[in-house]
Formats: C-alpha cells, sequence, structure tokens
C-alpha cells in the first residue's frame, strides 16, 4: 500500500471517529465497539468493496453484513463520509423524525440488513452467498461479527452449513476487540485459540492488526482465501481506539458523555492525550 | 397430484421458488435431484435455515421451508420474527407434523403454540388445510403471495369435496341454526363425523373449515356469531392464543358476546400415542366431539353413535 493511500485512509478514518464521538451524546452510543472497527470499515468502504451510492440496486455489487449492528456509528459515519447519506441526518440520532439508531436498519442506504440480535447476520450473509452462486455472480459478501457475538452458537451453525456447501464467496470477519459487553472475553467466555476453532469448523483463517491499512489490504485482497472454503479474517483491534482515556476499558462500552466531554474528547482524537472523563457509562443491557 | 409434484411443477415455472430443508425430507424426498442447487439442506439447523432464507429472500427468491413445526416456531422463532418478520420477506414455512400430527412423538414435538407464536408476528399470513387435497388447493395462492407466510402441512386424505381457496376467506361447509364448529386444519374430518352424529341427533349444525387464519374471514366468523347458536371453537392448539382467543378478539373488536364452546388443549400438553389413541383420550373423535357438544347444551339422551375409527398418521416425522 502506497503512503499516500494509507494517509488518505487514515484521514478518513479520523473524520468517521469524529462522527462516532459527535454520537457519543444525548443519549449516547456505543463507542467502544464503533472505534474498534473503523480502521476496517473504511478500509472496506472507502477502498475494497464494489459498493458506492450510484450502485446499491446492481444485484452484482458487493454485500456487507453488520451483524454486530451496536457499532453502527462507525458504519454511518462512513456512510456519511463517503455519500451514502447526508452528514446532516447523522444529527438526527435517537430522534423520532428519522431512523437513525443504535442499531442498523435498511431505511439507511448501504444498510443490507437490519442486525441487533447477536448471531443472525452470519446466516443472512450464507443465503445471499448460496443465491451469487447459484447465478453464477462474483461478488463478495462479507460479514463483520463482534468477538463476544462469537458467544451466539448460530455464528458456528452457519458456518458449520456454509463449509457443508463449500461456500467460498461468503467471508466471516471478527472485530477482535477483546471484550464482549461489560467484561473481557477471555475473563467472561474464553475465544482463544481462535484461529484453530474456525479451521476446525471448515474455514481457511488470516489473523492480522486490524488497524493496519496495509495488512488489511494484503488480508482482503487475496479473498477468496479456497476454491471450496469459506474465509474467515480475524481482526486483532483495540476497543476506543483512538481515544486514549476510554481504550481497552471494560466500563466503556456503552458511553453517554457531556457536551464539553465530547469537545475534549475531539481534540482528544489528534492529540491522543487522555481526557479527563467524568460521565458514567450506562449499562444499557 | 401430492405435495412434492405441486412444489417441483411450481419451480419449474417460477426459478424464484427455492426448496430448504432442515433435514426434514418426508414430503419432498425427490427433489434433490431435479431441483439441483435450487434444492438446499441445511442440516439439523432450523435457525440458519430461516436466516439463509431470509438471505435468499432478499435476493429475489422465494425459499419454501421445511421442518418439524415445533422446532421452525419454537427453537427458530427469533429468527422467523427478527430475519423474516421484520424485513417482510417472501419465506414460505412449511411445517410438519403440527399439533395432533405429531402423536407419538411427546410433548417435545407438540407444536400447539404455532397459531399463537406465527399470528403474533406483524405481517405473517398463517394457514391450515384440512387435509392433503385443501393444501393443495391453497399453496398455488400462498406461495405466489409477496407475504411471509406459515402452513401448517397436513397431507392426510380426505373426502370433502373442497372450494377453490382465496386467501383470508373460509369455507362455509354447513349453516346451523343450533350449533356452529369452527375448525381448521387435521380436526376437521373428526368435525365432518361430530356435525354428521349431531345432525342425526335432530340439531340444525354449521361447520366452518377456517383454512385462513391470518388473515381471518371476519365476515364469515361474525356471521356465525350473528346466527345465535352456540359456536364452538375446535383445535389441536392450545386454548390460549390460538382460534378461541382469535373469536374473542374478533367479539371484543365488535362489542359482541356469545355462547362459545372452546375444544382445545387447556393449560397441557397432550397424551402420546398412536393418532387414534391421542384422539380418543384426549376427547377429539368424531364421537367425543359430538358428545362434548352435546353435553354442552345439556343434552341427556344421546349416546352419538359408537367409537370413530381414526386413519393412522402417515408419518411420525
Amino acid at each position: 500500500m502506497t503512503s499516500e493511500k494509507k494517509q488518505a485512509l487514515s484521514e478518513l478514518a479520523l473524520r468517521v471517529r469524529e462522527h462516532i464521538v459527535r454520537l457519543s451524546t444525548d443519549g449516547g452510543c456505543f463507542t467502544g465497539a464503533s472505534l474498534s472497527c473503523a480502521d476496517l470499515l473504511v478500509y472496506l468502504y472507502a477502498d475494497f468493496l464494489n459498493v458506492r451510492p450510484d450502485n446499491l440496486q446492481d444485484p452484482e455489487r458487493d454485500y456487507l453484513f453488520l451483524s454486530k449492528g451496536h457499532d453502527v456509528p462507525a458504519l454511518y459515519g462512513t456512510f456519511a463520509e463517503l455519500g451514502f447519506m447526508p452528514k446532516e441526518r447523522l444529527s438526527n440520532h435517537l430522534k423520532s423524525n428519522d431512523s437513525i439508531y443504535w442499531h442498523p436498519n435498511r431505511s439507511v442506504p448501504g444498510v443490507e440488513f437490519h442486525s441487533g440480535s447477536l448471531g443472525h447476520l452470519p446466516s443472512v450473509a450464507l443465503g445471499v452467498a448460496l443465491d451469487a452462486r447459484m447465478r453464477g455472480q462474483n461478488q463478495k459478501v462479507i460479514v463483520i461479527t463482534g468477538d463476544g457475538e462469537l458467544n451466539e452458537g448460530t455464528c458456528w451453525e452457519a458456518l458449520l452449513v456454509a463449509s457443508a456447501h463449500k461456500v467460498n464467496n461468503l467471508t466471516i470477519v471478527v472485530d477482535r476487540n477483546h471484550f464482549q459487553a461489560n467484561i473481557a472475553t477471555e475473563d467472561l467466555i474464553p475465544l482463544e485459540p481462535l484461529a484453530p476453532k474456525f479451521e476446525a469448523f471448515g474455514a481457511v483463517v488470516k489473523r492480522i492488526d486490524g488497524h493496519d491499512f496495509a495488512a488489511l489490504e494484503e488480508a482482503f485482497t487475496a479473498l477468496p482465501f479456497s476454491d471450496d472454503k469459506p474465509s474467515v479474517i480475524i481482526c486483532d483491534t483495540v476497543r476506543g481506539r483512538g481515544l486514549p482515556s476510554i481504550e481497552r476499558r471494560a466500563d466503556r462500552w456503552f458511553c453517554n458523555f457531556s457536551s464539553e466531554e465530547i469537545t475534549s474528547l475531539l481534540k482528544e482524537l489528534h492529540s491522543q492525550e487522555a481526557t479527563d472523563l467524568t460521565s458514567e457509562t450506562l449499562t444499557v443491557r | 397430484m401430492n405435495y412434492e409434484q405441486l412444489i417441483h411443477e411450481t419451480a419449474l415455472a417460477d426459478e424464484r421458488l427455492l426448496v430448504m430443508t432442515a433435514e426434514n425430507r418426508a414430503l419432498i424426498r425427490n427433489l434433490p435431484g431435479p431441483l439441483g442447487p435450487r434444492f438446499i439442506d441445511t442440516g439439523i439447523t432450523e435457525q440458519t435455515m430461516i436466516g439463509a432464507a431470509a438471505g435468499l429472500a432478499l435476493r429475489g427468491r422465494v425459499p419454501v421451508v421445511h421442518a418439524l413445526a415445533t422446532f421452525l416456531t419454537l427453537r427458530a422463532f427469533e429468527f422467523i420474527r427478527t430475519d423474516v418478520g421484520i424485513a417482510n420477506l417472501p419465506v414460505k414455512i412449511s411445517a410438519f407434523v403440527p399439533g395432533f400430527l405429531s402423536d407419538g412423538n411427546g410433548p417435545t414435538h407438540q407444536a400447539i403454540e404455532d397459531v399463537s407464536l406465527m399470528r403474533g408476528i406483524p405481517g405473517m399470513t398463517v394457514f391450515a388445510p384440512a387435509d392433503e387435497a385443501d393444501m393443495l388447493a391453497m399453496l398455488p395462492a400462498i406461495w405466489a403471495s409477496p407475504d411471509p407466510a406459515y402452513l401448517r402441512v397436513n397431507t392426510r386424505p380426505g373426502t370433502y369435496q373442497h372450494e377453490p381457496f382465496q386467501i383470508g376467506k373460509a369455507e362455509i361447509v354447513a349453516e346451523g341454526k343450533d350449533i356452529t364448529i369452527l375448525t381448521y386444519g387435521m380436526l376437521f374430518e373428526q368435525a365432518l363425523i361430530a356435525k354428521d352424529l349431531l345432525t342425526e341427533a335432530g340439531y340444525s349444525v354449521g361447520l366452518v373449515n377456517l383454512r385462513s387464519l391470518k388473515p381471518l374471514d371476519e365476515t364469515a366468523v361474525l356471521n356465525v356469531v350473528r346466527g345465535g347458536g352456540l359456536v364452538v371453537t375446535l383445535e389441536d392448539h392450545f386454548q390460549t392464543g390460538g382460534l378461541y382467543s382469535i373469536l374473542a378478539e374478533l367479539l371484543l373488536e365488535h362489542e359482541l358476546t356469545a355462547k362459545v364452546l372452546p375444544l382445545a388443549l387447556k393449560e397441557r400438553w397432550y397424551k402420546p400415542g398412536l393418532l387414534s389413541e391421542v384422539l380418543e383420550y384426549e376427547g377429539f373423535t368424531g364421537q367425543h366431539i359430538a358428545r362434548r357438544i352435546g353435553e354442552r347444551l345439556g343434552d341427556g339422551v344421546h349416546s352419538f353413535g359408537a367409537k370413530t375409527k381414526v386413519v393412522e398418521n402417515e408419518f411420525a416425522e
């Protein structure tokens, strides 16, 4: 990857993170989980996927399904920056005059399917991948899951079925930010060793740094990893990435900051110096 | 023509139609070859099958999905509600051995809350044919509709000549002044016997094969209620949430009341056994239905014939 491209993607990701921070007030949002997958979504939509605001009806477009739906601020931030939706729409967050809420829905152009209940979209994506193959189309079908989401048996069930049907146009991407809602994954339902688990279920797996654009490019451009197996990309990420004051903190999952804190956090995104936060994290689950 | 031939013929004429199964192949054994990739067996994974069906429907397909009624409606309920229901996708559920048809399997397999659950999903349509001929008459319209649909599969042979089917229309088999039996699904054959026994005993007896539980033929049901006789809701379902509840909701909405006898399973699973044993034990043979209605009317005179002979069920699962 050229340094110019890397620079452009980094700048875009920073603007997406600004949207995420701005959504973390007046009701708040799932800030930490959004920040962990911002680089991944920016890379996919800005550089990799054949999905643009002008081809959303094209049956041969690539599909991205966001199964860990609570990171919707990262998705909408990316959409706003890339022209899928007007940026002003983000100011309708949690208002009844629009449908910009804590989980994705199809009233936002670019959202392929609603999510929120974990463990659903691996199977929905499987259905789309099966249909694409039946029609002899070559697009990529990608589903992003959380790591906590992998507690849900249906993630594994869908992979088992995808492997049985040799669905090689399906890729499961794990945002491995090492936290579930309130606790580190390894302290609750340990997932490691994760790659061998996916391999045992019939997938070909790559594990990369999910914040490294060059590593993302190297992995995604190598898809499909096999002629007859589904692919899995485990992206090791940091919950809260970009805001040192909330990074890797179990207690910063759903955040609802004061307007003063938002101002400080927007500065923190650029300076990378931790802000003094007093707002409590709300528990919504 | 049987179910398999109908689905095969429809799939040949309409490339949108797909056949999916969670390894329940009793009715579709011969389709993998002819349908090729349009026959998808996901193994024993009701949830994944429904999720994948939603994905296929998102791409313009009409998946007809097969599994046991109880596992579809209970284990995969959230997938039906969340993936099919919220997106309002035309996934067509063929639910196998519903109600008393899981006869000898035991309570794990008894889908007797399926109507209640499925009708609670916004946009979901719910159908229950009286016998195989009725089902074959109903399916083309159900598969052609853009709505998600839940069908209580019923392949039992019947003798009654059914009318053509329209979604939301009931079949009025007979009108009666004293009693009208409202029913759906496999109990229709017992209801026919009960109607004849009660008629022989001197009552004027009506019988309605509802066919379409959602949308409901409100006009037909209201006509029955306004007739003023005893209304019997006959169903192989929990008393809560099924036809008895549907009728109660309709009556309240129209500020009506009626004399109603619910014949359903009240707060209990049924005793497993051969179908004839189940119907006899639970009081759902034609003879028992007639007797229970007679009792409700204070009839101490008639015995309503001999023990009803019940044709056994063809499928285990």
